[in-house]
């Protein structure tokens, strides 16, 4: 499979003066063309610091770039220099930003701020730019005449189409989504959801998409991986995820959600709060929180490994080496 | 989006009046030269008609050399605004790039050049700009100068802090997301938005600069005689003030009202590019 986006042992910290923040601690991700991944964890878990380092966009000082490779589209983005970096930027890689109210400037219009990166990267003069950022806007559902309009004169689904609009415009290989329906209501994000998944399609595009939703990982996404604390903790296709979760973190996610067969349930939370990233606790770093946990669970980080052999699913934890451990969910067979 | 705030602004009574009086006195600097000849009507003395008051010959009376207080009175208008407008724009330039750096770049940068500035903030505008005309010289130039390091201070701060507020919104970090070189993204997108304090304190700052271009002048060290700056006509009368206090009273009334109008054009269009205020 040919692959858009290959990140490999990522390590990003953030070096403050008082403390050491371990964001990103040695995750490898792979996204191939036409796919969709899904990057799931709470807050804090690293999700945007991963994100933004595919742009070499972390905020430096005081972030720092520690350990890695970030292949994109066949480039090596953390050894381009800042002309590269800008001209990879917005063409080959496009983001979508969570907020959508403040994600434009409200002082441009919306026809012009879509053209401003076509003119750019596609060496457009600014009418041609302006004719295509109008055929942008068709395309999102918005129509032409609206390019002339500021910002301020959209709802918030609408500017999220704008975005997506500007983030589309000029065919970037791979789209990274932050949260893009964290701010919008469930309706809107229906729809938005809908709209971004038939663009995809259409312009044999990938995708990284944000999310602390698992509904919209299963609406959307063709692969995910659990993140907790800086740490990938389980991978594969969202059907082994789902359906075969291995690893008790993402059990926990799962416990949190209210379940549509046995209402009036109780829903488990998972105990406890993600521990300070500045001061991970030894091993693994959800153990502290784990009901499975044993003392052997500390000694050591565990390894991402295969599911039963399997060529997808990964799952990083050390009870499997016990013989017969299975996730609660799993044996009850829910 | 500018018609709304226009249309904001003509709704409100002292915005318009001081539009208003601003237009006039913008003509009148413009006319002054075709309607009198400088060396002629303005500067030219006749002791036999000094000291006269206000009459259908002389509008506005006549001075303690017998020159036409009306025609000086309306050039003067030429060097305030000259004034005014120059130190202000030179300024709002040097301001405008210095508080865009040091709120954009922050730490070290933001540090240097804050602290010069406070620095020459710390300093009475009236005394520091003493001391600039009287290192470089007593010159209408010299004076815009002196004028535009304390319009330089306000302007840094003023852009500074907006651009910090600026520099964090999603907009910003989405610029750099789709490529744009860091230049640009000050230009295009920060300091649009940093606009409305801006024109706002450009009204007002044009307003204090004038008074302090007339107290240069009233203390002879703005521009030189015999040029019928405000300041300067309002010096030359006060001797006069028992016999004809008209010399005083009409360049004071021309300060006082042309800083007047520049006040209420100035809450106008604070209220105008406020949208929290919008009705």
């Amino acid at each position: 499979m040919e692959l858009v986006l290959d990140i490999k042992d990522l390590v990003v910290h953030y070096e403050t003066e008082d403390a050491d923040v371990a964001a990103v601690n040695g995750i490898s991700l792979a996204i191939g063309k036409k796919r969709t991944l899904g990057l799931v964890g709470e807050t804090g878990a690293g999700k945007t610091t991963t994100a933004l380092s595919i742009m070499n966009l972390v905020p430096d000082p005081p972030g720092v770039i520690k350990n890695g490779s970030i292949t994109l589209a066949g480039n090596d983005v953390l050894a381009m220099n800042d002309e590269q970096l800008e001209a990879m930027r917005g063409n080959d890689v496009a983001m979508i930003f969570q907020d959508p109210m403040t994600a434009l400037n409200p002082v441009m219009t919306v026809g012009e701020q879509i053209a401003e990166s076509l003119e750019l990267h596609q060496n457009m003069t600014p009418e041609e730019a302006l004719e295509k950022a109008k055929e942008m806007l068709k395309l999102v559902g918005i129509a032409e005449t609206r390019a002339y309009d500021y910002p301020h004169q959209f709802s918030g689904g609408m500017k999220q189409r704008v975005v997506i609009a500007i983030a589309l415009a000029c065919s970037p290989k791979l789209l990274i989504a932050d949260e893009p329906t964290t701010a919008l209501d469930v309706t809107i994000q229906a729809q938005v959801l809908e709209l971004m998944k038939d663009l995809i399609n259409n312009r044999d595009m990938a995708m990284l998409l944000i999310t602390h939703s698992l509904g919209v990982v299963a609406e959307v996404c063709d692969d995910m991986a659990v993140m907790y604390a800086g740490r990938i903790v389980e991978k594969g296709t969202v059907d082994d995820v789902f359906n075969n979760m291995r690893h008790p973190y993402t059990e926990g996610l799962f416990n949190s959600l209210p379940n549509l067969k046995e209402q009036g349930e109780m829903l488990e939370p998972i105990k406890g709060l993600m521990p300070d990233p500045a001061d991970l606790p030894p091993g693994c770093a959800f153990a502290p929180r784990c009901p499975y946990a044993t003392e052997a669970c500390t000694a050591a980080v565990p390894e991402l490994e295969s599911v039963d052999g399997s060529a997808t699913h990964f799952v990083a934890c050390q009870a499997y080496s016990r013989p017969g451990f299975a996730l609660r969910r799993n044996k009850d067979g829910k | 989006m500018s018609q709304e705030i226009w249309h904001r602004l003509i709704k409100n009574k002292g915005a318009v009046i001081g539009m208003t009086f601003l237009a006039l006195l913008v003509i009148a600097a413009v006319v002054s030269p075709f309607i009198f000849d400088y060396e002629k009507d303005v500067i030219n003395q006749n002791l036999a008609i000094k000291l006269q008051a206000p009459s259908a010959q002389h509008w506005f009376g006549t001075d303690e050399y017998g020159r036409d207080l009306f025609a000086r009175v309306m050039y003067g208008s030429r060097y305030s605004i000259a004034i005014s407008v120059g130190s202000v724009g030179f300024g709002l330039i040097v301001g405008t790039i210095l508080g865009s750096i040091a709120g954009f770049y922050g730490g070290y940068w933001d540090s240097i050049i804050m602290r010069g500035v406070d620095i020459f903030y710390s300093i009475p505008n009236i005394l520091k700009a003493v001391v600039i005309v009287s290192m470089l010289g007593t010159s209408t130039f010299n004076l815009i100068i002196a004028l535009a390091v304390s319009c330089a201070t306000n302007y840094a701060r003023i852009v500074r802090a907006s651009v910090m507020t600026i520099r964090d919104l999603e907009y910003v970090e989405s610029s750099y997301a789709m490529g744009l070189p860091t230049w640009k993204i000050i230009l295009k997108h920060i300091l649009p938005n940093c606009l409305s304090p801006i024109i706002v304190q450009t009204t007002l700052l044009i307003g204090t600069t004038i008074i302090a271009a007339s107290s240069l002048s009233f203390l002879g060290i703005g521009v030189p005689a015999p040029a019928p700056e405000w300041g300067a006509l309002l010096s030359g009368g006060r001797s006069y003030i028992r016999i004809a206090s008209h010399i005083c009273i009409i360049p004071g009334l021309a300060i006082m009202f042309t800083v007047l109008a520049l006040n209420l054009l100035g809450d106008g269009l604070r209220d105008a590019l406020d949208p929290k205020l919008k009705k």
